[in-house]
């Protein structure tokens, strides 16, 4: 299982903090378990589509060609804004 | 020194703590408020929102890097997530150097890169409801700026 977490407006707007995603064919990248997400529903493709959203894989800031496994840990969130 | 937390922070204490070594001559510090306006608009309540785990890794990394260019004594990044009210403190940055060019830079350098790589996220409410703050792009810039 992938272990996806939303946090602020996308978790907000998405209408959950996380979901398990049973690994596949279509999740072996980040962009691929996006596009697995956004299938589900009209709102999360909304969301998802976001030229603004970043990813992180294991908990490091990741490209959208980041080879995701079995077990890994994807957050998807939008520009921090802290401090 | 990370830590990540939902209470307050004691500015005096923290000096203290950090002040200890008279081999260093400088004691930078840095604290973030919450302030009462925010792109024009009343801002009376800020919610901080993270990323477990995560945001300890990433203030620990830009510890480390800002270690690799300045030669740096004690360094304390507190910040804090939850409800804040109004003047309330948010962040704490302290560095202590031998010399202050170092420990400003650092300090300077730390609270740049915390704003634009550690995964914090500011929910305002003020007199027009509830907004998550955008990354200002002038906070990426300043990061930039630390580019080699």
């Amino acid at each position: 299982m992938i272990n996806v977490l939303f946090f602020a407006q996308v978790r907000e707007l998405i209408g959950t903090a996380g979901v398990k995603v049973e690994a596949g064919e279509n999740t072996q990248t980040a962009e691929g378990l996006r596009a697995t997400l956004a299938a589900t529903d009209d709102k999360w493709a909304k969301v998802l589509a976001s030229d603004k959203l970043l990813v992180a894989v294991n908990q490091t800031i990741s490209q959208w060609d980041t080879p995701i496994v079995d077990g890994d840990e994807v957050a998807f969130f939008p520009p921090v804004t802290g401090g | 020194m990370i830590r990540v937390q939902t209470q307050d922070f004691n500015v005096p204490e923290e000096y203290h703590l950090i002040s200890q070594d008279n081999s260093d001559g400088a004691v930078v510090t840095f604290v973030g408020k919450v302030r009462d306006f925010n792109d024009g608009s009343a801002v009376t309540d800020l919610t901080l929102e993270h990323y477990p785990g995560m945001t300890e890794a990433v203030l620990n990394q830009i510890e480390a890097e800002a270690r690799e260019r300045w030669p740096l004594n004690n360094v304390t990044i507190i910040h804090r997530v939850g409800a804040m009210a109004l003047g309330e403190q948010i962040v704490f940055i302290g560095v202590t150097s031998a010399h202050r060019k170092a420990a400003f830079a650092a300090c300077e350098f730390l609270i740049d890169f915390l704003k634009t790589k550690a995964p914090f996220w500011k929910l305002e409410a003020g007199d027009k409801g509830s907004n998550w703050v955008e990354a200002r792009d002038a906070d990426e810039q300043a990061a930039k700026m630390w580019d080699k």
